[in-house]
C-alpha cells in the first residue's frame, strides 16, 4: 500500500507551523491594543483635564477670558447649524451620484473617468477644500463666513466618502432582487426605489454618518474660510456668521494661560460626545436594519 | 413589512435632522424675543439699544483682548453681532482687503504692499493703538550664564551666518554649547516685528524650530537647556514660573518699563485697524470701537498685556470722532 501521509513528517513540520500561527496571532493582538491603548491615554487625558470645566454653564455660557466662565455654547450650536446644512445636501448629491453611477452608468471609458477621479477627490486633503470653498463660496458667491458656505465646503469634503459608501451599499444589493423586481413588471425607478434602495439603506447611513462625524471634527477647511472664533451670537438663518467647535478648541489650545488647556479639553469632550452620539446612530442603524434577506 | 422599515428609516433620520434645527431655532426665538422686549424698554433709557453687524480679524496676539471686549460689549449691546477671527495679522489684513471684515487687529503696522493694495481697493482706514505687547526673551530656568542681552548680541544669536552656533561664540566665557531655537512662524505679526527689528531683514537662523502656537514655544524653551525663543508678554507672563526671562540693553519687560517704552527696541504697540466708511455707514461699528478703545486699557491688563498711554487712547478717540 502507498503511504501517502508520512506522519513523522507531519508531526515535524507540526509544531513550526503551530507557533508561526502562535506567533502572528499575538503580533496581531498586539496591533489591535496598540491603537486602543493610544485612544484610552488619549480620552483619559481629556477627562483628568477637562472634567472639573465640564458643567451645565459650559454648555450654556459663550466664551469668556475667564476661563471658569468660558462656554462653548455658540460653537456648539454653530456645529449643530453647519450639520443641518451638510447633511441633507451631501446626502442628496452623494446618494444620487452613486445611483447614477451604479444603476444607470453605462461601463464606458467617460464613467470609468468619473469613477476614478470621485476615489481620488477623497485623497485630496481637507485645506485644499477650503481654499476651493474660500474662493467659489465666500468670495464669488458671496456668502460670506456664513452657515451655508462653511456647509458647502463641507459637503463637498464629504461627497467622494458618501458616494463611495452609498456604491459599496448599493452593489451589495443582490442581482437576483433586481431581476425579481423587473420580473414583476416593475421599470427602473420604481425597482431602485422600491427595492435597492431599502436594502441599501443601513450600509448608505453608516457611510454617511461616519463622513458626517468627519465634517464636524475637520478645521483646516475652516481656518482656510476664515470662520471667526470671537462669537458671542447665535446664527439665526444660513446666512449668519458662526463659529464651529473645533474652531474654538483651536482657540483656546492656544492661549497663554494654562487654564484654557483644560477649558480646551472640556471642549474636546463636548466634541467627542457629539461625535459618540453621531457614531452610535449609525451603529444602531446597522444593527437594527441588518441581515433582511 | 418593508415598506414599513423604510417608513422608520427616514422618519429616524429626518427627525434627527429636525431635532438638530430646531433647538438652535428655539434658542434664537427665545433669545430674540427677549431682546426685543428689553430693547422697547430700555429705548427711554440711557444708553441707545444698537443693532447690527460687524466683524473683524487678525492678530492671534490681539484676540484675548478682542474676547474681552465683545464679551463686555455684547452684555451692554445684545443685539450688535460682533465675530472676530484669529487668521494672524497678515490673514487678518488679506481679508482687509478683500473687503471682508470692518476691522483688523495687528501686532505690527500694516506694511507697504498691504497699504498699497488696501488703496488699490479703495479702502481708507484709520489706525489705532489698543494696547502695548513687549516681546520677551525667554531661556531655560536652568540657564545660569545669561542674565541679559545687548541688542547686539541677540542679532548675532539669532542671525543665520551659516554656521553652527555655541553659546561660547556669543560670549567666550559661556559653555560650549550649541544653541537651541524657538521662534514664532513667519506669519504672525511677532516674527515679523522681530525680523524688523532686531534682524535687520536678515535671514532667521535655519535650525530653528517655528510654530504658530506659542505654547509650543514655551514647552520647547522649558525642556531643553540650552533652548532660547521668543513670544509675546502674556505667554511670558503665564509661565513665569518655569522660564527665565532675558533682559534686553539691561531692561527686563515689565508692565512699566513696557508702558514707558524703557524696554526698547522690543517693546511694540498693538493695533486695530478699522475701516473709514465702515464707520460712518454702520453706527454699531463706531459704537463698538469707541467702546473698545474705552475700555482696552483695562481689558489689556486682564488677559496680560500692557494699557496704552491714556493720552494716546484720548487722541485714538477723537479721530474716531471725526470719521463718524
Amino acid at each position: 500500500m502507498v503511504k501517502y501521509v508520512d506522519h513523522v513528517q507531519v508531526v515535524k513540520r507540526m509544531n513550526g507551523r503551530l507557533v508561526v500561527n502562535k506567533m502572528f496571532k499575538i503580533v496581531f493582538l498586539l496591533a489591535t491594543l496598540f491603537a486602543l491603548a493610544a485612544l484610552g491615554v488619549l480620552v483619559y487625558r481629556m477627562f483628568d483635564q477637562g472634567w472639573g470645566y465640564l458643567s451645565a454653564d459650559f454648555i450654556t455660557n459663550f466664551a469668556s477670558r475667564f476661563p471658569e466662565k468660558a462656554g462653548i455654547k455658540a460653537a456648539l450650536i454653530g456645529s449643530m447649524w453647519l450639520m443641518v446644512v451638510v447633511a441633507p445636501i451631501s446626502l442628496l448629491l452623494g446618494v444620487g451620484t452613486a445611483i447614477y453611477l451604479e444603476e444607470y452608468a453605462k461601463q464606458n471609458r467617460l464613467n470609468d473617468f468619473i469613477r476614478m477621479n470621485i476615489s481620488n477627490l477623497a485623497g485630496v486633503p481637507s485645506i485644499v477644500f477650503g481654499l476651493l470653498g474660500l474662493t467659489i463660496f465666500v468670495r464669488s458667491l458671496a456668502l460670506g463666513k456664513s452657515v451655508l458656505a462653511a456647509g458647502l465646503t463641507m459637503s463637498l469634503l464629504i461627497l467622494p466618502v458618501i458616494i463611495v459608501a452609498a456604491q459599496e451599499a448599493i452593489r451589495a444589493v443582490p442581482k437576483e432582487l433586481r431581476e425579481a423586481s423587473y420580473g414583476m413588471g416593475a421599470t427602473k425607478w420604481q425597482t431602485i426605489l422600491k427595492v435597492v434602495l431599502p436594502s441599501a439603506v443601513p450600509g448608505i447611513l453608516t457611510g454617511s454618518i461616519l463622513a458626517l462625524s468627519r465634517a464636524v471634527g475637520e478645521t483646516a477647511p475652516l481656518v482656510v474660510l476664515g470662520i471667526p472664533v470671537i462669537v458671542h451670537f447665535l446664527p439665526n438663518g444660513i446666512l449668519s456668521e458662526f463659529t464651529a467647535l473645533p474652531m474654538q478648541i483651536f482657540d483656546w489650545a492656544k492661549r497663554p494661560q494654562e487654564e484654557f488647556q483644560y477649558v480646551a479639553a472640556a471642549g474636546i469632550l463636548v466634541l467627542m460626545t457629539f461625535l459618540v452620539i453621531l457614531n452610535s446612530i449609525a451603529v444602531f442603524i446597522r444593527n437594527k436594519f441588518q441581515n433582511r434577506y | 413589512m418593508k415598506n414599513w422599515k423604510y417608513f422608520m428609516m427616514t422618519s429616524i433620520v429626518g427627525s434627527a435632522l429636525l431635532l438638530g434645527a430646531c433647538s438652535s431655532d428655539k434658542e434664537e426665538g427665545s433669545k430674540t424675543s427677549n431682546s426685543g422686549a428689553t430693547s422697547s424698554e430700555t429705548n427711554a433709557g440711557a444708553s441707545e439699544q444698537l443693532e447690527g453687524k460687524l466683524a473683524g480679524d487678525g492678530s492671534s496676539t490681539v484676540a484675548p483682548i478682542m474676547e474681552a471686549i465683545v464679551e463686555e460689549y455684547t452684555a451692554v449691546q445684545p443685539k450688535v453681532q460682533v465675530s472676530v477671527g484669529v487668521s494672524g495679522t497678515g490673514g487678518g489684513f488679506e481679508k482687509f482687503i478683500a473687503g471682508e471684515t470692518d476691522f483688523s487687529n495687528a501686532s505690527r503696522e500694516v506694511k507697504e504692499e498691504e497699504a498699497a493694495k488696501l488703496k488699490e481697493a479703495g479702502i481708507d482706514y484709520t489706525e489705532m493703538k489698543i494696547a502695548y505687547d513687549g516681546l520677551s526673551i525667554v531661556v531655560n530656568k536652568d540657564n545660569d550664564w545669561i542674565e541679559g542681552l545687548t541688542v547686539e548680541q541677540l542679532k548675532k544669536v539669532w542671525v543665520e551666518d551659516g554656521k553652527e552656533k555655541k553659546w561660547s561664540d556669543i560670549d567666550p566665557s559661556w559653555p560650549k554649547e550649541k544653541i537651541i531655537y524657538y521662534s514664532p512662524g513667519t506669519a504672525s505679526g511677532t516674527y515679523d516685528y522681530f525680523d524688523e527689528v532686531i534682524l535687520d531683514g536678515k535671514d532667521l537662523v535655519k535650525k530653528a524650530t517655528l510654530s504658530e502656537d506659542d505654547n509650543v514655544l514655551v514647552k520647547g524653551v522649558q525642556g531643553d537647556k540650552n533652548a532660547i525663543g521668543f513670544f509675546g508678554y502674556a505667554y511670558y507672563l503665564a509661565n513665569k514660573d518655569n522660564l527665565k526671562i532675558v533682559k534686553v540693553g539691561g531692561v527686563e519687560p515689565t508692565n512699566e518699563t513696557i508702558k514707558s517704552g524703557e524696554y526698547t527696541p522690543l517693546s511694540r504697540p498693538l493695533f486695530v485697524y478699522v475701516k473709514n466708511s465702515a464707520v460712518k455707514e454702520n453706527a454699531a461699528l463706531y459704537d463698538f470701537m469707541k467702546y473698545a478703545l474705552e475700555n482696552a486699557g483695562e481689558m489689556a491688563e486682564a488677559v496680560g498685556y500692557v494699557r496704552t498711554p491714556d493720552e494716546d487712547y484720548k487722541k485714538d478717540l477723537d479721530a474716531l470722532e471725526g470719521l463718524k
